[in-house]
C-alpha cells in the first residue's frame, strides 16, 4: 500500500490521485466501433430514432426472471396452466400478459425421472424476454464447452447434485429455439399462494443448474 | 419445389432415427461439430425457419427450413461418458444436415 491509499487528510497537499479509469479510457475496439457506426447511420437514414434505440434497451433492461419465476408459479399451482405453458408457452403466458418475446420459447418440465439443463454451445442464445440478461458464466467458453460433455460434473460445481438414477438432459439451443425450465416444486408448498411460489423460483433454476428448495 | 411447399415439407416424424451428416462446409453453420457422424431420434418439428446459412450472408428471403429437435444419447456422443446410459442432449438441426437411418 502506498502512503496515499489509505485515509489521510486532504489538507494541504497537492500531489494526484489514481482515478478508476473511464468507460473511454480503454482502446475502443473494432466490434463496437461498428456496432456504434452501424447504429449512427440507421438512425441517420431513419430506419429508426435514437429514442426508439433507448426504449428498446431499457425495455429489454426491464426484463427479469420474475416473469419467468411468474410462469413457473403458476404451472404449479394450476396443472392444466402447466399443460398449455408446456404446449404453447407464448399463450400461455399472453393469459399473464407476459410476452415471451419474438423466439418460441420451450418449456422443458423437470420430474422425478429427468433434469433439464440449457446451453448454447455455439453462442449464448437465451430466453431474455422471461429472464432478462444472461448470466456471464452462461457465455464463457468454461460453462459452454463443458456442461454439454460432463453436465453432472458442472451441476455439481454450483452444488447440483442429481441422484443417478434420474436422466441428465442438456438441451443445446443451437438454432430458433429458446429454453426455460420448469423446476420441480419442492415438497411442503402444495396449496402456497402464486407470489410465495414465484419468491422461490431464481434464474439459476430456471436455466437448470439447480434446483428450488421451499427455505 | 416451390417455396409454399418447401415452407411444410417435413420428411421426418417423432421417433425416426436419424444420422446428422458429416460434412464441413464454410460459413455460419449451426450444425456444432461434436453431433456431426452421430445417430439420434427426432424428438419433434420445431416448425420452418430460414436457413441461417443464407441468412447470415444477406441472402433473404431464404426459402424456410424444417427444423427438428433430435435426441442423441450422452454415451454415443463421447465415448468416455461416465454417467448414467440414460443422460441425453437434445440439439436443433435443419433438416438439410439429417439422414434417414434404416
Amino acid at each position: 500500500m502506498s502512503p496515499h491509499d489509505g485515509p489521510h487528510d486532504h489538507g494541504a497537499h497537492d500531489h494526484p490521485h489514481p482515478n478508476q479509469p473511464d468507460l473511454e479510457d480503454a482502446p475502443l475496439a473494432y466490434y463496437p466501433a461498428m456496432a456504434d457506426a452501424v447504429a449512427e447511420l440507421l438512425i441517420e437514414k431513419g430506419v429508426f430514432t435514437a429514442d426508439d434505440l433507448r426504449s428498446t434497451i431499457d425495455y429489454m433492461a426491464s426484463r427479469t426472471p420474475a416473469l419467468g419465476a411468474r410462469l413457473a408459479a403458476r404451472a404449479w399451482a394450476d396443472p392444466a396452466f402447466r399443460a398449455r405453458l408446456l404446449a404453447d408457452s407464448k399463450a400461455a403466458a399472453a393469459e399473464l400478459d407476459i410476452d415471451t418475446g419474438p423466439a418460441p420459447v420451450l418449456v422443458m418440465e423437470n420430474t422425478d425421472a429427468v433434469h433439464n439443463v440449457v446451453v448454447c454451445t455455439l453462442c449464448s442464445c437465451y430466453p431474455v424476454f422471461l429472464l432478462g440478461k444472461s448470466p456471464d458464466w452462461y457465455k464463457s467458453r468454461n460453462y459452454r464447452s463443458r456442461v454439454i460433455r460432463s453436465p453432472r460434473a458442472v451441476l455439481a460445481e454450483f452444488g447440483t447434485v442429481i441422484d443417478p438414477a434420474r436422466e441428465v438432459r442438456v438441451h443445446d439451443s443451437t438454432a430458433d429455439m429458446r429454453y426455460m425450465i420448469l423446476p420441480r416444486q419442492p415438497e411442503g408448498t402444495e396449496g402456497w399462494p402464486e407470489d410465495k411460489l414465484a419468491a422461490l423460483i431464481t434464474r439459476d433454476a430456471l436455466i437448470g443448474v439447480c434446483e428450488v428448495t421451499a427455505g | 419445389m416451390s417455396a409454399a411447399a418447401h415452407a411444410t415439407s417435413a420428411p421426418f416424424a417423432p421417433g425416426d432415427r436419424v444420422r446428422v451428416r458429416t460434412a464441413f462446409p464454410p460459413g455460419h453453420v449451426r450444425t456444432p461439430h461434436y453431433c456431426r457422424g452421430h445417430e439420434g431420434v427426432v424428438e419433434r418439428l420445431c416448425g420452418h425457419f430460414p436457413n441461417p446459412e443464407e441468412l447470415a450472408y444477406g441472402r433473404v428471403p431464404t426459402a424456410p427450413c424444417a427444423l427438428y429437435r433430435v435426441r442423441f444419447p450422452q454415451r454415443a456422443l463421447w465415448p468416455d461418458y461416465a454417467g448414467p446410459a440414460a443422460d441425453s442432449v437434445e440439439i436443433e438441426l435443419f433438416d438439410h444436415w439429417l439422414e434417414a437411418v434404416e
